[in-house]
């Protein structure tokens, strides 16, 4: 026979407002099982623990249920109330009476019974819960950081200077990421490159970091404190060790056509290459795709001017694995784009603007470019058609953002700021042209940011008019941009000589693949989800994976790098013991009756789940059954749900003990707990049974 | 600026009611101004749609009925096509049209509805419609008696224009579907203003 | 190949050329266009304007008149095509929007039934490489600004090429060996049914769409729908006098010009019907 202990929690007033809380402690009372019931205006007191402890002493409970608010807010308190009173505190439960039920109800008969319901179920739950012990787990104290932008770069020193290992892997071949495309940053006007790369330089010469560049996360096995990483370093073509970066064979290359990246396709670049003055490593990377070496079978120039023999034409892709302990995901952003065929299929272009095909039709980054003095213009503003200075320049906000029919909802929060950081770049090289930006709102919160935009207008004379554009075509030498001004209600026609688009910040395409590989949940823009947009911003679900910058949403660089640091900061404190411990509640499988169909294999979103193989003493293969880790495990019992032969069970939420609380339900079907005053059925037990 | 707008918790009502009969939210309208930009009447208009849609969602029925832009409309469907939103605005000026009629509001401008009225007419009475008949009626109601009469002898010479009126076998049929349609606007019309008056209070009323 | 054809009223009226014109393309391309019996005008603009529900009841009885020929609604004018694939488009799609316009026109809807502008028709049933064979005069050396207007691809629902960026006439004429140009004013609105009412709107908006394919170079403008053509080419002496420019720019059906390549005369697909005539320059160039 248990020993219940029910504490009925009023909440100050918000259960007690519409749930007789009295009358469901003594209702429970009545409860088989119970051997004592209270109530109690603020159970989560001080007062209100020591009561518990005090009950759980001197009626000797062996288990007990707090009838009050969700798990969510207290179940911590009252199980470390519980385990201070000698008692395991897994054999405490909480019955929610306040989200489930007073809050949500009027204040009638039906609430408190609903209440005492409530509680009922609990009890039956509670008499079969076992004391469960916490799982201990080793920590392995090196971090990955996966991309070397802005965010990467950061949170990879703030850990490699707190003592840890690091591995930084970047795909492409140099660390920077967009922010060494930018020309100038906001609000300060600051050169991006000036303040950027003294930091590339650290991360490439920093003791306490690896550095993998032109290399992609592969595989990825294990649970926090024990990942196993497989990363895969592409053929480079070149050996960076023998290399001295003296640039000899990018001026012998004679595959001159290809657009480059970094430059936003302003500029061509040859098929060996180093994306950027500044990059780190500053060592080249043979493109196989358009090398003639490669396409052709012949040609081998830039071997032949290589002092230092470092060109490998028979290198291959090349797999290393590292082990770590806690993953920062900072793969960053890339631009929305107004084609036909852009890197985002579910995402329509804009077909009247003619797909952006015009020459002078532009993005945000390819301005940066053309802005920058390390840019395809040296930093002149001219147009790509013809390389003449563009004297009327319109800007257009919320291209692909806040636009539903085009797939895109969200506002991408950095464009109001940078667009009116254009106007000013602008307008400091062109001192007779004007900026038109037409926009939907102005969105600049942020310390300096609204100040900055009004300088924009008020000292550089940018021209702001409030709606969108209709149609963008060519007239001859001018683009012809067809908006409107909805504060003067009218429409507006501009004869532009180039236009930029503010296009909607994205991830980067197809990273879905590599958050699939972490076991990690994204949005339906395929942004990374956190585990709490307000109160765990920085961490995933899954646990010793966090998060930085605009892989998560649209974010400027202050804040990528702050939430960069703050992601460093929660690497170091798993770091910061040799083990950590974990609830117990996780899924365990009964070897015995497993069939070893791996439907939980598959289901498992966390990837807790092997085949484990069972032997006889002779080393001979008897069967094979699943085997659930519970280092890995989180608990969420998707594979308890989908258990064909019905093995797996969830540690606190047994079928059992689930079915207990359905069948204590079932039972409520009769008037077990009348009115005061009324009339009684039978006893409540008689029911139950 | 002829109107003060009075907010009385009874505004949401017209944006409810056109919400009903058009099968669109007008609550998801944020004024961006792209039906405005693409609109090929706004320098003949009054107000251009963002404007129109502006105030139904105010409630200003007075206002709204004054303007001319929904008779100017000329149905190109560019600010359907392109609403980031998706509003069907084309049905918006077509519904704010008819509720004007039904509702028996002054019409801000004559010559489209004339044309509208004589075109149904010659459909109606035709099965088919009659192309200088049509016109010539046109003139007669518009008062315009001479409007594009130098334009009839060229198309005549072009044999461009038919003497006589084609009729259809289905022509009572058609008047049928005519008086059905108008006597099913009619009730709906009543329905969602009712149901739209019943509701007051909240911005939004197509899912109340 | 045979389609339920659905003239329309400017096609016995003010487009014969349109209707002459197509008939002798199909009729040298094999394809069968069979006049529906008995059909009603469809009420262009003017029949949504007054009362959508209307628009939508004279869409189905037309497409119920199709039965008996083909479920293929073969449609040439651009306002019949959208008020009848709207109609249809909405009725498949809106259970509730089906059995209102069934109540109203009396008529079941037939799920089967579709509606085809010719432009369509040619270039996904009958295809370009066939056209191509068919060709017997190329239209060489004419530079052609194809011009959509409004309604064919308007809402995106009915569109059956890029709305936004449509080709398919350009695609169809190209095959005919003519040059097409590339200009702006493709789908820009000619102002429609507001001729009569609103002519000084109509010239504005006309004079822009004809600067602009005179500023491409364009010799002649070929449309898809009557009111288009109506408009660009007999606003043509109005703009002349309230704007003082001559255009001068002819304005025919593509089914004229594809009829042309196609061996038809000029008599057959009525070149000479245009108040500006194209018969002179496609004379010189030895078309006709």
């Amino acid at each position: 026979m248990s020993k219940i202990g029910v504490f009925v929690c009023h909440c100050g007033e918000n259960i007690s407002r519409t749930v007789d809380c009295e009358r469901v402690a003594r209702a429970s009372e009545q409860i088989r099982g119970v051997a004592f019931a209270t109530d109690y205006k603020y159970m989560c007191s001080d007062p209100g623990q020591a009561l518990i402890k005090k009950a759980i002493r001197e009626y000797e409970l062996d288990g007990v249920v707090v009838s009050s608010c969700s798990p969510h807010m207290h179940e911590k308190t009252f199980r470390k109330a519980v385990e201070e009173a000698g008692l395991n505190p897994f054999l405490c439960e909480m019955a929610n009476i306040r989200e489930h039920c007073s809050w949500v109800h009027e204040k009638e008969e039906t609430t408190t019974r609903k209440a005492i319901e409530l509680v009922r179920l609990m009890v039956e739950k509670v008499k079969r819960n076992v004391a469960l012990e916490p799982i201990r787990v080793n920590v392995t104290k090196r971090a990955l950081v996966i991309g070397g932008g802005v965010g990467g770069i950061q949170a990879a020193l703030d850990i490699a200077d707190g003592g840890h290992e690091v591995i930084l892997v970047e795909k492409d071949p140099s660390v920077g990421g967009h922010m060494a495309q930018l020309s100038e940053t906001f609000p300060t006007l600051d050169c991006s490159q000036c303040i950027l790369t003294p930091k590339m330089v650290d991360v490439g010469s920093h003791p306490n970091i690896k550095l993998y560049t032109y290399s992609e996360v592969e595989k990825i096995e294990g649970f926090v404190g024990n990942f196993k990483v497989t990363i895969k370093k592409k053929a480079r073509s070149v050996d960076i060790d023998k290399c001295t970066g003296c640039g000899e064979c990018q001026l012998k290359c004679p595959s001159k056509k290809i657009p480059s990246e970094f430059d936003r396709g302003l500029k061509n670049r040859t098929a060996i290459y180093i994306p950027f003055p500044q990059a780190v490593p500053a060592r080249p990377v043979i493109d196989r795709e358009h090398c003639i070496y490669f396409t052709k079978g012949k040609c081998k120039a830039c071997q032949k001017v290589c002092p230092a023999g470092a060109i490998d034409y028979e290198q291959t892709d090349e797999y290393v694995e590292e082990e770590v302990g806690g993953i920062v995901v900072a793969t960053g952003f890339d631009l929305y784009t107004v084609g036909e065929q852009g890197p985002y299929p579910d995402y329509r272009g804009y077909g009247e603007y003619g797909y952006g095909e015009d020459p002078d039709i532009i993005d945000g980054l390819q301005f940066e470019r053309l802005a920058s003095a390390s840019g395809p213009t040296g930093g002149a503003i001219l147009r790509p058609s013809d390389g003449k200075e563009p004297k009327s320049v319109v800007f257009l906000k919320c291209i692909g953002s806040r636009h539903p029919s085009k797939g895109i909802e969200f506002c991408s929060k950095i464009c109001c700021m940078y667009t009116a950081k254009h106007t000013m770049l602008y307008k400091h090289k062109v001192h007779d042209g004007t900026a038109y930006v037409f926009y939907m709102d102005i969105r600049s919160p942020g310390k300096g940011y609204d100040e900055f935009v009004r300088r924009a207008i008020e000292e550089d004379g940018a021209v702001y008019l409030r709606g969108r554009v209709s149609r963008i075509y060519r007239s001859g030498d001018h683009l012809i941009v067809k908006g409107a001004d909805t504060l003067s209600g009218a429409a507006v026609e501009i004869e532009a000589d180039m236009v930029v688009l503010a296009t909607a910040v994205m991830p980067q395409p197809g990273i879905e693949g590599l958050f699939q590989k972490l076991g990690i949940s994204y949005d339906q823009y395929k942004f990374a989800n956190e585990a709490h947009p307000k109160l765990r911003p920085v961490e995933c679900a899954t646990a010793g994976i966090f998060l930085a910058g605009a892989c998560q949403g649209p974010k400027d660089i202050p804040e990528t790098v702050a939430q960069a640091s703050g992601a460093a900061s929660k690497v170091q404190i798993l770091f910061s013991r040799d083990e950590m411990l974990r609830e117990p509640v996780v899924a365990k499988v009964n070897e015995n009756t497993c069939i070893a169909c791996w439907y939980c294999l598959e289901v498992c979103p966390f990837k807790a789940i092997t085949q484990k193989e069972i032997r006889d003493r002779k080393g001979n293969l008897i069967k094979r059954v699943a085997e659930v880790n519970p280092s890995v495990c989180t608990g969420c019992g998707t594979c308890a749900a989908t258990c064909f032969s019905n093995s797996i069970d969830l540690a606190g939420f047994t079928d059992e003990q689930i079915y207990s609380e359905i069948n204590a339900l079932m039972a409520v079907g009769q008037d077990l707990f009348p009115e005061p005053g009324k009339e009684e059925g039978e006893s409540p037990d008689e029911q139950a049974a | 600026m002829k109107y003060q707008i009075r907010l009385t918790g009874d505004n949401a009502r017209l944006t409810r009611e056109i919400n009903a009969r058009c099968g669109v939210d007008l609550t998801q309208c944020y004024q961006c101004g792209e039906c405005t930009a693409g609109c090929p009447m706004t320098p003949e208009m009054d107000a251009g749609p963002t404007k129109t849609l502006r105030l139904i969602q105010l409630g200003m029925e007075d206002a709204l009925f004054d303007l001319n832009t929904p008779w100017l409309c000329a149905s190109c469907e560019t600010c359907t096509a392109r609403c980031p939103n998706d509003i069907d605005i084309a049905l918006v000026m077509d519904v704010v049209r008819q509720m004007a009629r039904l509702k028996g509001k002054k019409i801000p401008v004559k010559q489209p509805r004339v044309f509208q009225d004589v075109f149904l007419k010659s459909v109606e009475n035709n099965g088919r419609l009659y192309e200088p008949g049509m016109i010539a009626f046109y003139n007669l109601r518009s008062g315009d008696l001479f409007h594009d009469v130098g334009l009839g002898p060229k198309m005549l010479f072009k044999g461009k224009l038919p003497l006589l009126p084609h009729t259809s076998g289905n022509r009572e049929k058609l008047r049928e579907i005519f008086r059905k349609a108008e006597a099913f606007e009619k009730e709906a019309g009543k329905e969602t203003s009712r149901e739209a008056h019943a509701d007051p209070g909240h911005g939004s009323g197509s899912d109340t | 190949m045979t389609y339920a054809y659905y003239p329309g009223c400017s096609l016995k009226g003010t487009a014969i050329d349109y209707h002459t014109s197509a008939m002798a393309l199909a009729e040298r391309l094999g394809i069968e266009l069979k006049e529906m019996e008995d059909w009603v005008c469809c009420g262009a603009s003017p029949i949504h304007q007054r009362n959508p529900a209307l628009a939508s009841g004279v869409a189905n009885l037309l497409l119920s008149l199709s039965k008996g020929i083909s479920p293929q609604v073969a449609v040439l004018c651009a306002a019949c095509y959208h008020n009848m694939k709207k109609a249809e488009v909405e009725m498949r799609e809106d259970g509730k929007k089906r059995s209102e316009v069934e109540e109203i026109s009396g008529i079941a809807f037939d799920p089967e039934v579709r509606t085809r502008h010719f432009l369509d028709i040619l270039d996904k049933d009958y295809g370009l490489n066939a056209l191509k064979e068919k060709v017997v005069k190329p239209l060489s050396d004419l530079r052609v600004a194809c011009y959509y207007g409004c309604l064919l691809s308007r809402p995106p629902e009915i569109a059956f090429d890029d709305p936004e960026q449509p080709t398919i006439m350009e695609r169809l004429l190209e095959a005919a060996g003519a040059e097409t140009v590339s200009w702006s004013h493709r789908m820009e609105c000619c102002g429609a049914s507001h001729a009569v009412p609103l002519t000084h709107a109509v010239l504005r908006l006309v004079n822009d769409i004809l600067q602009s394919a005179r500023a491409a170079g364009a010799e002649v403008i070929a449309c898809a729908c009557p009111l288009c053509q109506a408009n660009l080419d007999m606003r043509q002496a109005g703009i002349l006098t309230k704007f003082g420019v001559a255009h001068n720019l002819p304005v025919v059906y593509f089914t004229q010009l594809l009829g042309l390549a196609c061996g038809a005369t000029g008599k057959e697909v009525m070149i000479e019907k245009g108040m500006v005539s194209a018969a002179p320059m496609l004379r010189a160039k030895n078309l006709l």
